[in-house]
């Protein structure tokens, strides 16, 4: 029997167990959405921005371990979703994006709504297609979720002009799929993982520094035994939160820009660095040159070998799956009798605990007078049991959020990092509950970025996700007044948010709860409240004080030691 | 320095944008880029001549390697290979300067491929640097036109690029 494109398209979404699609309708996807529409496995979600859609899709992957899937339409569709595709890429998402395109005799034609999707998206996937045949729509959708998943994780764009999806033909769903030019590698080098192990045995300051890529490939377990055996301090990027458990003693908290003062002294000052699926970004190791002053030995393990030596240069690379070359590294020292020396790990503890005392971890005065956004974040925490799925925004409230909701579990922390896109939270943590019912979801933002998604609160109306809101409103586009305090004069240009919403009434319209809280005396009473109101989505307005700055900061384009703990610039 | 990147990749529309899109979004220089299909049909060869860096070089490898349309890489310059590129160059071809660009074509076994009683059309294969010393030696004034393809390299002996 032949089916038409669009009947294809939605068996091959079934025959991928795609529980979710996140998606807005229009002209190109007519027929797709007609065949949505005559069956049940697949529940669409229907936002109220293409933008929101890819971001849910998002959230849904980095809490699920699964392949997230948008569809939107062609022309504007596809345009809004193009940040959230940029988002997903950089942080390494796994996803699937459909988009209609214009039928294929008005291709090149300047057609109604018609975009060249496949040219707008090429930087920002990991692989896109254009499907001109009804016969290629199966081994493509099957190819676009391989890619997806496999090697470094990415979005992939198919792109289904109108005609393709009512065009007919046999459906047969691929059992298996090969792509002769993609050969994404998963096993380490034995030999470089024997090297490893014997420089991190003979080392007296060991450093390890993981980041997303643990987290992606699911190798906490693997990190922390690893961590353990080493008697090593670790630290976690931004995207790495929760990779290692910020409860255990050996965790040194997150580095960069706004990392801790032992986490960057250590990185700084170790004589074996082990990097674990991070990249050496510019906001992880700021100067290269400042970075690179100090000899000390990298390994650096990562599944993407343009990842190692981009930034820095590497001793040792290991490229395969984190995972995999963890269990063989581990397997390598455990079977060995050398142990690393005490002695020398007793002295480079004293060294990093005194980095600890000096930097105190992380401070901020409270005050009984104002709320300061910190101590939101610790109540939050302690609201919470530290077990609930956070998503962000971009700001100071991001920066505060992994600064000090302590994450002791993977694929809890749900950001953008790599893009840094305001907008992200709130659809995000739609995907998060979607995917994660019953679960506690908290989407910490701030009043600038809630009002770059917020019409999503009708989606989460209409889809009942009892998400809570933590808006930290300071009135301010806070990072970036902090940075025109700091570098450009106290010239706050455009950063002060005027004519805000009534963000209570606001939630009200969209039929949700509100809350506005401006004592901090209110502030535990009210995140009680409001997470007590299971089914509910409360939005709380936090006021909190317009001053706050994030700290410690390592200022754009100084070294990780010239770090700036507190109110001394 | 110079390198000469050789690769095979899918002969698919589009696949050509992503290696040029790819070294414009990361700021990598392209000296030369030529392309066409080789005798499996659905595999193109390219041939790319850039220059950076040693790390840079390496990142452009890198990058280029993950290109999901990219089969095969290899980096002609890290050994032995041999490097050509055609050019047609027309000169203007009157009174004394005539005899003068045909014996010149002869030195650099160029091949006179039109004639008129005032132009000639030169055709020349060689390395890059024998082609701009063709060039330098005609020099500009008598030159009207000039076409290069760029330039394509082979591995020498059994450095064979071949999926």
């Amino acid at each position: 029997m032949e089916l038409t494109g669009a009947e294809i398209l939605i068996r091959c979404l079934q025959e991928e167990q795609v529980e979710y699609v996140f998606g807005y309708p229009g002209g190109a996807v007519l027929f797709i959405y007609d065949e949505l529409f005559k069956q049940d496995k697949v529940k669409h979600v229907l936002v109220r921005h293409e933008q929101a859609a890819v971001h849910a899709a998002d959230g849904y992957a980095r809490s699920s371990d699964k392949v997230g899937v948008a569809l939107v339409t062609s022309g504007p569709g596809l345009t809004n979703a193009v940040t959230g595709i940029a988002t997903a890429y950089m942080d390494s998402t796994p996803m699937v994006v459909i988009s209609g395109q214009v039928p294929t005799f008005a291709i090149g034609e300047d057609a109604f709504q018609e975009v060249d999707a496949v040219g707008i998206t090429r930087p920002c996937v990991k692989h896109n297609f254009l499907v001109k045949d009804v016969k290629d729509i199966a081994s493509t959708i099957k190819k676009a979720f391989y890619l997806a998943k496999s090697g470094r994780p990415g979005p992939v764009l198919v792109d289904i002009p109108k005609d393709v999806s009512n065009h007919k033909t046999t459906f047969e769903y691929p059992a298996s799929v090969s792509i002769r030019s993609y050969h994404p590698v998963s096993k380490g080098d034995s030999g470089q993982i024997r090297q490893a192990a014997q420089m991190l045995l003979e080392a007296k300051r060991p450093m390890i520094y993981a980041g997303g890529g643990v987290v992606l490939s699911d190798a906490s377990a693997q990190l922390a035994d690893l961590v353990r055996l080493l008697d090593s301090p670790c630290t976690n990027t931004l995207m790495g939160l929760g990779g290692f458990p910020a409860s255990d003693k050996h965790f040194v908290g997150m580095l960069g820009m706004h990392g801790t003062y032992e986490a960057n002294m250590a990185m700084q000052h170790c004589d074996v660095l082990l990097a674990v699926g991070a990249r050496f970004d510019d906001r992880v190791i700021g100067n290269v040159e400042h970075f690179a002053q100090v000899p000390r030995k990298i390994i650096h393990i990562d599944i993407d070998p343009s990842s190692i030596a981009k930034r820095v240069k590497v001793d040792l690379p290991i490229v395969g799956d984190v995972r995999l070359v963890l269990d063989e590294l581990l397997g390598v020292l455990r079977g060995g009798r050398q142990a690393p020396s005490p002695a020398a790990l007793a002295a480079w503890w004293k060294q990093v605990d005194e980095w600890r005392a000096i930097g105190g971890g992380l401070r901020y005065k409270n005050s009984s007078e104002i709320i300061k956004p910190q101590f939101v974040i610790e109540k939050l925490h302690e609201i919470t049991g530290g077990d609930a799925f956070i998503t962000t925004d971009v700001g100071q409230h991001q920066m505060w959020t992994a600064q000090y909701y302590k994450f002791d579990k993977p694929r809890r922390w749900i950001t953008s990092g790599g893009l840094g896109t305001m907008g992200f939270g709130l659809p995000a943590a739609m995907g998060v509950q979607m995917v994660n019912p019953g679960a506690t979801v908290a989407c910490v933002t701030g009043e600038g970025s809630i009002q770059m998604n917020i019409q999503e609160l009708s989606t989460c109306k209409q889809f009942r996700l009892p998400i809570k809101i933590i808006a930290l409103n300071n009135g301010y586009l806070g990072m970036v007044r902090q940075w025109q305090e700091f570098f450009h004069g106290n010239r706050y240009s455009e950063t002060y948010m005027n004519a805000l919403p009534d963000f209570v009434r606001l939630a009200e319209a969209f039929g949700h709860v509100g809350m506005r809280i401006e004592k901090p005396a209110d502030v535990e009473p009210a995140l009680k409240e409001a997470f007590a109101r299971k089914n509910d989505l409360v939005f709380m307005d936090f006021r909190t004080d317009p001053t706050e700055n994030v700290f410690p900061m390592v200022p754009g384009g100084k070294g990780l030691s010239e770090i700036i703990l507190s109110e001394q610039l | 320095m110079r390198h000469i990147i050789s690769l095979l990749m899918e002969n698919e529309a589009g696949a050509l944008s992503r290696v040029a899109g790819l070294f414009s979004a990361r700021g990598y220089n392209i000296e030369s880029l030529s392309v066409a299909p080789t005798e499996d049909p659905t595999l193109s060869r390219m041939t790319i001549v850039t220059s950076g860096s040693d790390a840079v070089i390496e990142q452009i490898n890198k990058q280029l390697n993950k290109l999901v349309d990219v089969a095969a890489l290899m980096d002609l310059s890290e050994g032995e290979h041999l490097e050509r590129e055609l050019m047609l160059v027309k000169v203007r071809a009157e009174g004394a300067a005539r005899e003068e660009l045909k014996r010149m074509a002869d030195t650099f076994h160029g091949r006179i491929i039109d004639t008129t009683d005032h132009t000639y059309t030169i055709e020349l294969t060689g390395s890059c640097a024998e082609l701009d010393s063709l060039l330098e030696k005609i020099g500009r004034d008598l030159i009207l036109e000039t076409v290069r393809t760029g330039a394509s390299g082979i591995g020498c002996g059994d450095r064979i690029l071949k999926l």
